[in-house]
């Protein structure tokens, strides 16, 4: 009862222009830690943007090796971003999942986003290897430096985030829904959401504007 | 849902976290992120490959529909909102944001111009 009272005064007026409201205190440590690592998360973006700045300048400097075109294949690359969104998806199941504490599909949505994850890191895997053996490693030429460095950067966060998903699903096996383990797996859900926006990013800019190079 | 995991409207939110909805709504905000995504990722790779648009528009379009997207996941998916509980959320997004225009702007706007202004490799070689 009190709870719609104060949303209707917040509503009224939102930034407290009007009324010196009481100081609330330290926020919690959910609203802290999700902060926290929210802040860690734009860090990251930032460390992808100079990948990202060093791919635009070097996408055309492929040394007399292959262009964009000519190893890109459209197909893979929608697989993977399908697995990718769909595995975003059963994420969020998995948190309104862990929110009413719901076991089965809370194991089912973490279930679900990590064979997902792990059929796009198999695409991957198989694309690189596939590339390398071709001879067109890493070190081929800048352009292909600098396509390595930024899928595989991102292709290790998918890795560190499907260890973590499984670290989550036993934590709450263990521990159960404590406060705690909640707070880790908020964290994990922006952090696998995050991925997938940096996704969107590398299949727009490295695979479609790069084909067209 | 319980007072543990969700704050009173007088605080902010962590991010991540939305106001307080019953499961089918979130669920329904879920469903209507995940399909608005799948259809402009079809769009981008179907205008990527197709003949139909004029062709130098197509990396603008490209563009313009990865930033669309990126918008759409941040809403949906991490429900970072224009609401006053998430200002803070905001604040520090637009700071990222600052810092990854600098960085990408900044180095493809100097690179392109150092390579305008620079003769090719081999005339420098050739010149020594």
């Amino acid at each position: 009862m009190s709870m719609t009272a104060t949303a209707g005064r917040a509503h009224a007026d939102p930034h407290h222009i009007g009324v010196v409201i009481e100081h609330p205190g330290p926020a919690s440590k959910r609203i802290v830690t999700a902060y926290g690592f929210w802040v860690f998360l734009l860090s990251d973006i930032v460390m992808f943007s100079c990948f990202f700045a060093a791919y635009a300048v070097l996408s055309g400097q492929t040394a007399g090796g292959p262009k964009g075109s000519e190893i890109f294949e459209q197909g893979n690359v929608a697989i993977e971003t399908v697995c990718l969104l769909l595995s975003s998806f059963t994420c969020g199941m998995a948190s309104i999942a862990a929110d009413v504490r719901n076991r089965f599909w809370f194991y089912l949505g973490m279930a679900a986003t990590c064979v997902l994850g792990l059929i796009f890191l198999a695409i991957e895997f198989r694309e690189f290897a596939d590339l390398v053996a071709r001879g067109y490693g890493p070190s081929r030429s800048a352009f292909l430096t600098a396509f390595f460095s930024l899928v595989g950067c991102h292709g290790l966060h998918v890795s560190a985030g499907v260890l973590w998903l499984l670290t989550m699903m036993a934590q709450v096996f263990a521990k159960g829904f404590r406060a705690d383990v909640l707070r880790r797996m908020i964290c994990f859900a922006l952090f696998w959401h995050a991925l997938d926006i940096i996704w969107v990013g590398v299949f727009s800019v490295v695979y479609l504007l790069g084909s067209g190079v | 849902m319980s007072d543990q995991t969700h704050m009173h409207a007088e605080h902010d939110l962590a991010p991540g976290d939305e106001e307080q909805h019953s499961v089918g709504v979130r669920i329904l905000g879920y469903v209507v992120g995940l399909v608005l995504a799948l259809l402009l990722t079809a769009t981008s790779f179907f205008i990527a490959g197709t003949d139909l648009v004029w062709q130098p528009s197509i990396p603008v379009a490209l563009i313009v529909l990865a930033i669309a997207q990126m918008g759409v996941h941040l809403v949906f998916f991490l429900h970072i909102t224009t609401g006053p509980d998430n200002t803070n959320n905001v604040l520090a997004l637009a700071f990222g944001l600052l810092v990854v225009f600098l960085v990408v702007g900044g180095t493809v706007w100097i690179m392109a111009h150092l390579n305008a202004n620079m003769p090719p490799m081999d005339q420098i070689m050739r010149m020594q």
